[in-house]
């Protein structure tokens, strides 16, 4: 059922468990009608532990989010383990999507799919999935870059134009705005994210997550109750950032057993949104936008939402933070991005949709955004 | 008397103890706990004087230090009479042009042979004294490294203030700065900055100056 032109090599990940979810699903029986001239993008978004997938119409309405997480039983996300988790739910979650937009595979234009940053394995199962979807309905392939999806996406959902964007997530810590055709980088970590630093150091101290509460919401909750400041180490270069340090030194005073979990929390979270606070204070200053966007999972902390509104209110600046569904990874926001592409003409044929672990949002062209 | 406000800092033309100075008091910023904030504006305000010093020691005139007080992150020192070199250079006949453009260099090249990086050399914090003398001024986002890349984008900042402020004698100037800065830091350094500071244009931050250039 696949063109000549696929290059087998490139599917052979989860084979079985795609051709199982082409062959088994109900839905293979509609293929033949398309039912409206609406056009339609699904978006597979597979970077890290959630499996998402997005179904939009090209005006921008969400009809359908889906989203499954990989929840390890015990330390961080495996690659293969998460990978492994993406490939078993993958027909399910897109059968679902299909379900809740209430549409037919047949009626979808366009794939998009996370090309990158990301975990290998992970983001190869999803452009395993995207791929077999668009060979099979004979639709064009997208490649969306993760990051440019989450700022996209928060400007869809807030309805600002030309923001400034500080992204802060489990994987990525970083301030851009648009200028000359492509969202620019003006400070970033240096090694670890600021959602991966507060992760570990909360797994560390025993925390487990649960159902509806990450463990980054468990630390928050410990630092309202946190009186006594400890001083960890702040440390901005520059525009950039890095938490790695202030990870070890909130471990190590953590296992020293000095001091209260509570007091730890609210000091580590009080070190790392002040850097982050100031380096965003700074690019506002220096591009003289007159918007601020919050996004990805850590934005959802309301301390790092209050330290914003400050410097947003002090720059006179009107200040957005992305709701929750589409500040966390999502497949609407590839959907989204991957809409913005193609109608600028980009796509991607299937037998070059390599995926790109390391690829960087400033090497990215956007030539949809207007401003 | 406020003369320049910046995102970190205010800069005050004061009279103190009879003579004409210049007081840079680091803010409070509200966003960040008492401690925290205490910590860096000291931190940094200690941090700078510490720098101006160091420069003197390589031989790049700084404002003398008068007073540093920590508890309210001020730094007091020297109000230098003179004008920045922003403000004359592009009046300036060629030779006489070619010649401070070298002067600039060398005084780079002493810094950075020192590995103190200066983090915004423009020619606004650039000024030129009634001897002729050239006095760096603003160490606030100064750093002490060994770091290749620093001393490259620290020149790369260099050209840049040229290209902006001083359009159509950008490339000569710079240029002149680094034949004065080869001078000071030898063949064999001068050219691996060089090297870093062609690195750092290539790179997608400065695209337009890729499409410039190519």
């Amino acid at each position: 059922m696949f063109g000549k032109r696929v290059n087998v090599r490139v599917l052979k990940t989860n084979w079985k468990e795609l051709n199982l979810l082409i062959v088994n699903s109900s839905w293979t029986l509609n293929l033949m009608k398309k039912s409206n001239s609406t056009k339609i993008c699904l978006g597979i978004e597979a970077t890290a532990d959630d499996f998402g997938v997005g179904l939009l119409d090209f005006e921008g309405n969400v009809l359908a989010n889906v989203n499954n997480a990989f929840i390890p039983e015990t330390g961080g996300i495996h690659p293969r383990e998460a990978a492994r988790h993406h490939a078993k739910v993958a027909g399910r979650v897109i059968t679902e999507a299909f379900q809740a937009a209430k549409i037919d595979p047949c009626d979808v234009t366009v794939i998009a799919f996370s090309q990158g940053p990301g975990l290998g394995p992970c983001l190869r199962t999803g452009a395993t999935a995207a791929r077999a979807l668009a060979s099979y309905l004979n639709v064009p392939l997208v490649g969306v870059n993760h990051c440019v999806a989450h700022i996209e996406i928060g400007k869809l959902a807030t309805g600002v134009k030309d923001p400034v964007t500080l992204y802060v997530s489990g994987g990525n810590t970083i301030v851009s705005a648009f200028d000359a055709g492509r969202y620019r980088i003006f400070g970033e970590t240096l090694d670890i994210a600021v959602g991966n630093c507060l992760d570990v150091f909360a797994r560390e101290a025993g925390l487990r997550p649960r159902d509806g509460v990450p463990l980054g919401a468990a630390v928050e909750n410990l630092a309202t109750k946190g009186e006594t400041f400890v001083h960890l180490p702040y440390s901005v270069k520059g525009m950039d950032l890095s938490f790695s340090g202030l990870l070890t030194a909130g471990v190590r005073l953590l296992k020293k057993g000095k001091y209260r979990l509570e007091d730890l929390c609210f000091s580590l979270q009080e070190v790392a949104f002040s850097m982050l606070t100031e380096v965003t204070e700074r690019a506002l200053a220096h591009t003289e936008k007159t918007e601020l966007l919050l996004t990805g999972g850590v934005g959802a902390n309301k301390r790092l939402q209050m330290m914003l509104k400050i410097i947003a209110d002090e720059h006179d600046v009107s200040y957005c933070v992305v709701p929750k569904q589409y500040a966390l990874d999502n497949g609407a926001m590839i959907a989204w991005t991957g809409i913005l592409a193609h109608e600028h003409g980009t796509s991607i044929p299937i037998e070059k949709s390599f995926v790109r672990l390391k690829w960087r949002l400033e090497d990215v062209d956007a030539p949809w955004v207007k401003v | 008397m406020l003369i320049k406000r910046g995102a970190e800092a205010s800069i005050f033309l004061e009279e103190w103890q009879g003579q004409k100075v210049i007081m840079k008091h680091r803010l409070p910023k509200k966003y960040r706990i008492r401690q925290i904030d205490q910590k860096i504006r000291s931190y940094r305000t200690l941090h700078e004087s510490q720098l101006l010093h160091y420069a003197k020691e390589a031989g790049v005139s700084t404002p003398i230090i008068y007073m540093v007080d920590l508890a309210d992150s001020n730094i007091i020192m020297e109000f230098i009479e003179g004008t920045q070199v922003k403000q004359i250079l592009n009046d300036l006949s060629p030779e006489e042009r070619q010649n401070l453009s070298e002067y600039i260099g060398e005084l780079i090249g002493r810094l950075h042979i020192r590995n103190i990086i200066h983090g915004d050399l423009t020619t606004s914090n650039m000024v030129l004294n009634r001897n002729g003398n050239i006095i760096f001024v603003d160490f606030g986002l100064g750093e002490i490294s060994v770091e290749l890349e620093l001393k490259g984008v620290d020149l790369h900042l260099m050209k840049r203030a040229f290209q902006s402020t001083h359009f159509c004698i950008a490339e000569e100037c710079f240029k002149a700065v680094l034949c004065g800065y080869t001078e000071i830091v030898g063949q064999k350094m001068a050219k691996k900055v060089i090297n870093k500071i062609r690195e750092i244009e290539g790179r997608g931050r400065y695209i337009s100056e890729r499409k410039r250039s190519g």
